[in-house]
C-alpha cells in the first residue's frame, strides 16, 4: 500500500500572508502540562508532565494538516486542547480568528458543531450499550437540530455517505467489523457538517486494506464537504498521503514543520531524518540500498525534558550548543519560508547521518 | 494492489442486499441465558407465586369467610385457648393465638413484606445509582463529601437508629420503609460510584463530550445503560434483604405494628407458642424463607447470566455427552494411528 500512497500528495502550501484570511485554525504557543502530585494530604504539585510546550500551528481550510511523532510526544494531548476537551495551560486556540480558549460548555457549544472528532479506537470509541442509529443520531439530539423520523432520515444518509448498510441502524456496535466502527465514528463526526475533523490515528487499530478504505471515505468526504482536517499518525506514510502540510513533533515541541513534499524529501531536522528512515519501505531494493538512522536511547520524561534543544540526547550532531540553548523553529537558508525547523545543525542535502550515528555510537 | 482497488472490492461486499436484523441487545441474550438456568426459573416462579398470593389475600379472606383481622374463639383455639392445628375446623394452616386464620394472616402478610422490600429497594436503587454517578463522574470536593456521607451511613447501628426513631415516634410502616431505604442505598452508590470512576474514562464519553453533551446526559444517556446490569442484580440481592430486616424489626416490635399481620410481627407472638402450635412458627417462617431464597437465587442467576464468561455452565448436557465421546474417540485413535 505504501508504495501506492506516496506520489500524489505534495500539493501547493500557502507559503504568503495573502492567506491568512484562509486560515481555520490558528494555535499560538500552546501549553499543556499535567501536574503530577504528591500522595501527601495536601496532594501539592511536585511535577509538571510537560506534554506540549509551546505549539504553534495554523490549519487552513480545507486542507489538511499532518501530525506525526513517536508515542508520548503530545499529539493527542495537542488533539484535545484545540477540540477543547481538555484545559488549556497557556496559549491560544483561534477558530476563524475567534479565541475558543478555555471557553465554558455553553460558550463553546456553537464551535463543537464546527470541531469533531475521529478517534483511535474504533471499539472504545463507540458505546457498547447503545445501537448505532442512537451513536450517530446523538449530535442531532445534543444539538436538538433534528427529531424523530427526521433524524432517523439523516442517520441513515449519514450511514450511507460513508458506505454503511442505513438498515443497520438498530445494530449494536459490537455486530460490525473493526472498519466498519470507523465508519460509524466517521459519521458521527460528520453529523453535525463541521469545518474541521480532528483525526486521532484514525487508521492505526485498522488492517491496511481497512486503513486504504478508510483514508478513501476521509478524502472524499473532504472533497465533498470542503473539510480541513487535522490528522495524527504515527505511520508516516498514511500521512505523507493524506497531507498538504507535516508538522513533526518531538517531545512536546515542534521539530520541523513545512509542506509535505518538502519535510518528506529534504527533512533537515535529525529527528525528521530518523523518523523517515525508520518507516518500512515497500520497495525491498530501495529498502536494502538505504542506511537506517538508529537512534539510542529512549524518549526522555517529559517531567524533566532534556535543557536546550530536547532532542539533544539522542541526537548524531549534538554539541555543547544543543544542551544550552534552545534552537527556534525558523526557516534554514536554502529553504523555502514554509519549512520550518528547530535545529542548530540542521541537516545538509547529501550528508549522511546513519555514519554519524556509529561513529557516536563507538 | 492499488488503493482504489481494494476499496471497490470491499465496498462491493458491504453493500450486499440488505438483510432486516434488529441487532440483539445485552438484555434479550441475558434473558436466553437465564431461560436455561433452572434455579433461576424455579426462583422466578416461587416468586410470582408469591406475588399472585399477596395480591390474592382478600380473595381467598372471602373465600374462606376468614377476614384478617377476625379473631374465631371457640372454633379457632381449642379447649386451653390456644392455636388449632392445620386442616381444623377450615382453618388450612391453623390459627393464631387469637384464633385467626393463620393462611390469611401470611398471604396479608406478603403484601407487606413484598411492598416494603420492593418499594425500598426502589427507593435505595434510585438514590443510590444517582449519588453514585453524581460522585463519580464529578468527582473532586462533590466526590469527597458523598463518599464520607456514604461511609458514615454504612457504619452507622441500623437496629439502634430503629430503635430509637420508634420509641419517638412510635412504631409505623413509614419508619420500616424510610430506615430500611436509608441503609440500603448507600451499598448501591459506591458500587456505582466506582463502575462511573473508570466509564467515565472510556473514548466513547470523550466522544460524547466531543459533540457537546452535557454532563447529565453523559451520566444517564452514555454511563447508566452500562451500569443497569450491575444495578439490576444488586437490586435482586437487596430485596431479600430488605425483607428479611422488615421482619427482623417487625420481630423486635419496632416495625409494622399489629394487629397489621406481617411476617415479621407473626413470628414475633408465634416465638411464644412453638411448644404447642409448630404451625404457627414453620408456616410464616417458610414463607419468609422462601421468598428470600428465591429472589437471591434469582440474583445470582442474573448475575452469571449477564457475564458472558459464565456460559458454559449452562452449555446443555447434550453438548457435555458430544465433548465427552470426543475425547473418547481420540483417546482409541492415537494408539492406532501409532501402531
Amino acid at each position: 500500500m505504501t508504495g501506492a500512497l506516496s506520489d500524489e500528495t505534495a500539493q501547493a502550501w500557502p507559503t504568503d500572508a495573502s492567506m491568512a484570511d484562509d486560515v481555520l485554525v490558528r494555535v499560538e504557543n500552546l501549553v499543556k502540562y499535567f501536574p503530577v502530585r504528591g500522595n501527601g494530604l495536601v496532594r501539592r504539585t511536585v511535577a509538571n508532565v510537560q506534554a506540549v510546550d509551546g505549539v504553534s500551528l495554523t490549519i487552513p481550510s480545507g486542507k489538511t494538516v499532518g501530525l506525526v511523532g513517536e508515542t508520548g510526544c503530545g499529539k493527542s494531548t495537542l488533539a484535545r486542547c484545540i477540540a477543547g476537551l481538555i484545559p488549556v495551560t497557556s496559549g491560544k486556540v483561534y477558530f476563524e480568528g475567534k479565541d475558543i480558549t478555555n471557553l465554558k460548555r455553553r460558550v463553546m457549544q456553537p464551535f463543537r458543531r464546527e470541531i469533531q472528532m475521529i478517534f483511535q479506537d474504533p471499539y472504545g470509541s463507540l458505546n457498547p450499550r447503545r445501537r448505532v442509529g442512537a451513536i450517530i443520531g446523538d449530535p442531532f439530539a445534543v444539538h436538538k437540530t433534528a427529531t424523530g423520523a427526521e433524524r432517523k432520515r439523516a442517520v441513515q444518509d449519514l450511514m450511507a455517505r460513508v458506505g454503511l448498510n442505513p438498515e443497520h441502524y438498530n445494530r449494536f456496535p459490537a455486530e460490525f467489523s473493526g472498519g466498519q466502527r470507523q465508519r460509524i465514528g466517521v459519521a458521527r463526526a460528520l453529523a453535525l457538517r463541521p469545518k474541521l475533523i480532528i483525526c486521532d490515528e484514525p487508521v492505526s487499530a485498522l488492517d491496511v486494506s481497512i486503513q486504504a478504505q478508510v483514508l478513501n471515505l476521509l478524502a472524499d468526504l473532504q472533497a465533498d464537504f470542503g473539510l480541513s482536517y487535522l490528522f495524527i499518525a504515527h505511520d508516516l506514510e498514511v500521512v505523507r498521503h493524506v497531507s498538504d502540510s507535516v508538522m513533526v513533533m518531538y517531545l512536546g515541541r515542534v521539530a520541523e514543520s513545512g509542506p509535505g513534499s518538502q519535510v518528506y524529501t529534504k527533512p533537515r531536522h535529525p529527528y525528521t531524518n530518523a523518523l523517515l528512515s525508520a518507516a518500512p519501505a515497500a520497495d525491498p531494493d530501495a529498502a536494502a540500498s538505504r542506511r537506517r538512522i538508529i537512534l539510542t536511547g529512549d524518549v526522555p520524561s517529559p517531567i524533566h525534558p532534556p535543557s536546550g534543544c530536547r532532542f539533544h540526547p539522542r541526537c548524531p550532531k549534538a554539541q555543547e550548543l544543543c544542551s544550552e540553548q534552545e534552537p527556534q523553529l525558523e526557516t534554514k537558508p536554502g529553504d523555502p519560508p514554509a519549512h520550518l525547523t528547530a535545529c542548530h545543525f540542521p541537516v545538509e542535502a547529501g550528508e549522511n547521518l546513519a555514519d554519524a550515528v556509529m561513529r557516536s555510537a563507538l | 494492489m492499488s488503493v482504489t482497488e481494494i476499496q471497490f472490492q470491499t465496498q462491493g461486499m458491504e453493500s450486499a442486499p440488505a438483510q432486516v436484523i434488529e441487532g440483539r441487545s445485552q438484555w434479550q441474550l441475558t434473558w436466553r441465558r437465564l431461560r436455561h438456568d433452572r434455579m433461576a426459573v424455579a426462583s422466578m416462579v416461587v416468586i410470582l407465586c408469591v406475588c399472585a398470593a399477596a395480591l390474592m389475600a382478600p380473595l381467598v379472606a372471602t373465600w374462606t369467610g376468614h377476614p384478617v383481622l377476625t379473631p374465631f374463639p371457640g372454633k379457632g383455639t381449642n379447649a386451653f385457648g390456644n392455636p388449632v392445628g392445620p386442616g381444623t375446623h377450615g382453618f388450612l394452616l391453623g390459627t393464631d393465638n387469637l384464633g385467626r386464620d393463620l393462611l390469611v394472616r401470611i398471604l396479608y402478610g406478603a403484601r407487606i413484606s413484598l411492598f416494603v422490600g420492593l418499594l425500598t429497594t426502589a427507593i435505595a436503587a434510585v438514590a443510590g445509582t444517582s449519588i453514585g454517578l453524581v460522585s463519580g463522574y464529578f468527582g473532586g470536593f462533590v466526590d469527597t463529601l458523598l463518599a464520607r456521607f456514604v461511609d458514615a451511613v454504612l457504619s452507622f447501628p441500623v437496629v439502634i437508629t430503629a430503635l430509637a426513631l420508634a420509641a419517638v415516634l412510635g412504631p409505623s410502616l413509614q419508619i420500616v420503609i424510610g430506615v430500611i431505604a436509608f441503609f440500603s442505598w448507600a451499598g448501591i452508590a459506591r458500587i456505582v460510584r466506582g463502575q462511573t470512576l473508570s466509564l467515565k474514562e472510556k473514548e466513547y464519553i470523550e466522544a460524547a463530550r466531543s459533540i457537546g453533551a452535557n454532563p447529565w446526559r453523559i451520566m444517564f444517556v452514555d454511563i447508566l445503560p452500562n451500569l443497569l446490569g450491575p444495578i439490576l442484580v444488586l437490586s435482586t440481592l437487596y430485596i431479600p434483604t430488605a425483607v428479611a430486616f422488615e421482619a427482623t424489626l417487625s420481630f423486635l416490635g419496632i416495625g409494622v405494628p399489629l394487629p397489621t399481620a406481617s411476617w415479621g410481627n407473626i413470628l414475633a407472638i408465634a416465638n411464644d407458642y412453638y411448644q404447642v402450635a409448630w404451625w404457627y412458627v414453620v408456616f410464616p417462617a417458610a414463607a419468609l424463607l422462601a421468598t428470600t431464597l428465591a429472589f437471591n437465587l434469582l440474583g445470582d442467576g442474573i448475575r452469571d447470566a449477564m457475564d458472558p464468561r459464565t456460559e458454559r455452565i449452562f452449555a446443555s448436557s447434550k453438548a457435555k455427552r458430544q465433548r465427552r465421546r470426543r475425547t473418547v474417540r481420540q483417546k482409541v485413535a492415537v494408539p492406532a494411528e501409532g501402531s
